[in-house]
């Protein structure tokens, strides 16, 4: 079992809920990433999503756009990422980590041999936003060889019958996307958002993690009542811009989202 | 609720799904009402009647007799799409969308487009049928093609900057989509070429193949029998595979796509995805992408901004495989030379895009040798394109033309 799954099973074991953050790998550089990652998780998060960070990301917003602008600007490679890894598992990082990116780099290294890489170096599992349900196939199949998760996202125009596939299937916890929309915070989420969580958690057996949109403690607090992680992105990217890669600001952002997060006990 | 014709939206390896989950739902929806207007005679009877009394079809079937002489060998015919409304073949795609929008009870139609040929022909039906429209456009397109911009919002569409990337038409497809994942509920987004998720490569295609169907049935009465080739420009396909798709089934009509081969592929300031591309996945389906080693999309380029885009339709993708298509590339100078013979010995100013066509014509009339007949299809008027032409003709030979 790797790091993602085994955090969920005795986070539930446990009654704790989760806090995922993502940071774009590389931005603005990967030294900085480096420094991050074990500060993250010591600030609380649980789990880390490693962005890979693409040309043309139609799934994001502005803030997650520019920082991959920057992340590629500085050099990064989905490779180098890799190498990343590596290093931070060298230096005892325990983190369960994901890479989340679009799916072109991920076929031009190949799936197998990008599975085979990612496995060895530490990578727990993987997030493809431009991967549905029917394509997922074949990388979903290679990372189950190698225990490695592949998870799915769904939205809130998914019909029930696919959720129920799709919570199926998805390994290590299962995706909610929050709002019809790109990645990006905002200062009001739907007001429908606990009910339907409450629906997809019913509908899955994975641990369900919502995401999109969210960037305040209070925010992650009032979500967390209702699925098993939340996540955030977009507010940290923003954050890591402004201190320049450096200083207390990341850090103190997520320990204030972790506080929020864990003060809620799954009843 | 089974996924409606999922096979149908791979073309071997290529095609396929690529898009966000909150898409899904969507592009079943579109499949399933595609797959009903189709077939639906009252559907193609509006779309048939818009095509013929607004657009202008059918367009003729032109024999260049001075372009024959000039190439000395194959006859060579021009299938006319420069002179359909909106100068260019992207017409016969958007009226049928649109007409199809109207059918799902869409009340917002979205584009993308990069020269804004395609924008102008979605306004344009927009404008008819009575739906507003916001067409995404690069911003530094924007800045290249004013005239075009200005068409757009005379018919009353809003024409949204893109200011993300390399600001081209590839980044304006990209917020086009991210704004479809935002108002997918009452959206309709017209893809303009054989490009995007299923069913787009295939329902774009289908609404395209009039050229093709249209050519051969005036080919058939005038000439008897079928033309030894087709030649079409390759940007993203849409034009190659309406003339393409009805004499797929021919072997004896040899099928030739021509990309753009920007400065010469040696210098990988091109167009070129089916010659020089790899396998990938960009905008929504897996295909043949202009890309780095580590995956990143290459900026593509070319003298004619409609070719100048990284990927190119999966099912051309697929036909190059198999060996159907004969692919070749003509450059940033040829398409100017094409252009240049093609307004001196025919009295038509063609397209940049066309243009590349026509300079792969020449030898494809040489091979063929006398006897034979080729079909080229001039895909679209060169009008929007003259101070464009006049500057890099300064350009290349300061003083000789202008």
């Amino acid at each position: 079992m790797n790091r993602l799954e085994r955090h969920f099973q005795q986070a539930r074991a446990s009654n704790r809920k989760s806090l995922v953050v993502y940071l774009c790998a590389g931005d603005p550089d990967l030294a900085a990433t480096e420094r991050l990652v074990p500060a993250l998780a010591e600030a609380g998060a649980d789990v880390i999503e490693l962005g890979v960070p693409f040309s043309d990301p139609l799934a994001d917003g502005p803030t997650i756009q520019r920082a991959a602008e920057r992340a590629l600007r500085s050099g990064t490679t989905l490779s180098g990422i890799l190498d990343l890894v590596a290093r931070l598992r060298r230096q005892g990082c325990e983190v369960p980590l994901a890479l989340m990116g679009y799916m072109n780099p991920i076929v031009r290294m190949g799936p197998e041999p990008f599975v085979a890489r990612a496995a060895e170096v530490g990578v727990d599992g993987f997030i493809v936003p431009d991967l549905p349900l029917e394509e997922a196939g074949a990388l979903g199949d290679a990372a189950a060889a190698k225990g490695l998760s592949l998870v799915l996202l769904a939205a809130p125009t998914t019909p029930p019958e696919r959720l129920r596939a799709i919570g199926e299937r998805t390994r290590g916890f299962l995706y909610f996307v929050s709002i019809t929309g790109v990645t990006g915070a905002r200062a009001a989420l739907p007001a429908d958002l606990p009910a339907r969580l409450d629906a997809v958690r019913a509908a899955s057996r994975a641990p369900v993690a919502v995401g999109f949109g969210i960037s305040t403690p209070e925010q992650a607090r009032a979500l967390a009542e209702h699925a098993d992680a939340v996540v955030v992105g977009s507010a940290l990217v923003a954050e890591i811009a402004r201190s320049g890669g450096r200083g207390e600001g990341p850090v103190e952002l997520v320990r204030s989202l972790a506080e929020a997060v864990h003060s809620v006990r799954a009843s | 609720m089974s996924t409606p014709d999922q096979e149908a939206g791979r073309f071997g390896k290529y095609g396929g799904r690529y898009v966000p989950e909150t898409l899904i739902p969507a592009l079943d929806e579109l499949a399933r009402a595609w797959a009903e207007a189709r077939v639906d005679p009252a559907y193609r009877a509006e779309v048939a009647a818009d095509l013929r009394d607004w657009a202008g079809r059918p367009t003729p079937l032109t024999f260049a007799a001075r372009l024959t002489d000039s190439f000395g060998g194959a006859e060579v015919w021009l299938k006319r799409e420069d002179l359909l409304h909106t100068g260019a073949h992207k017409v016969n795609n958007t009226v049928g969308q649109v007409r199809l929008a109207l059918r799902m009870g869409k009340r917002r139609v979205i584009a993308e487009t990069g020269a804004g040929q395609h924008g102008v022909a979605t306004a344009a039906s927009c404008a008819r049928l009575g739906i507003p429209c916001e067409v995404f456009m690069g911003a530094e397109d924007v800045r290249r093609q004013a005239p075009n911009v200005q068409r757009m919002q005379l018919f009353g569409a809003t024409v949204r900057p893109v200011e993300s990337g390399s600001r081209t038409l590839k980044d304006a497809m990209n917020e086009a989509i991210r704004d479809w994942v935002t108002h997918v509920e009452t959206t309709f987004y017209v893809i303009g070429s054989v490009a995007g998720p299923h069913p787009y490569p295939s329902m774009v295609r289908d609404l395209q193949r009039v050229i093709g169907e249209e050519a051969r049935a005036q080919w058939t009465e005038r000439l008897g029998g079928l033309p030894d080739a087709v030649v079409a420009c390759v940007g993203g396909g849409s034009n190659a595979m309406g003339a393409f798709s009805a004499f797929l089934g021919d072997p004896s009509v040899r099928l030739v796509a021509v990309e753009a081969g920007g400065e010469g592929l040696g210098t990988g300031k091109h167009g070129a995805s089916l010659t020089a591309g790899r396998f990938g996945v960009l905008h929504g389906s897996a295909s043949s992408v202009l890309q780095t080693d580590d995956g990143q999309v290459a900026e593509a380029h070319s003298v004619s901004a409609g070719l100048d885009y990284p990927g190119v339709g999966p099912e051309l993708a697929y036909l190059r495989d198999s060996g159907r298509l004969d692919v070749r590339t003509a450059t940033d100078d040829e398409a100017l030379a094409g252009l240049i013979d093609c307004c001196r010995l025919e009295g038509i100013l063609p397209a940049l895009e066309t243009a590349h066509a026509l300079a792969r014509a020449r030898d494809v009339a040489r091979e063929l040798g006398t006897g034979k007949r080729l079909l080229v299809n001039l895909s679209g008027r060169g009008d929007k394109d003259l101070l464009h032409v006049l500057a890099e003709l300064e350009r290349r030979a300061p003083g000789t033309r202008t």
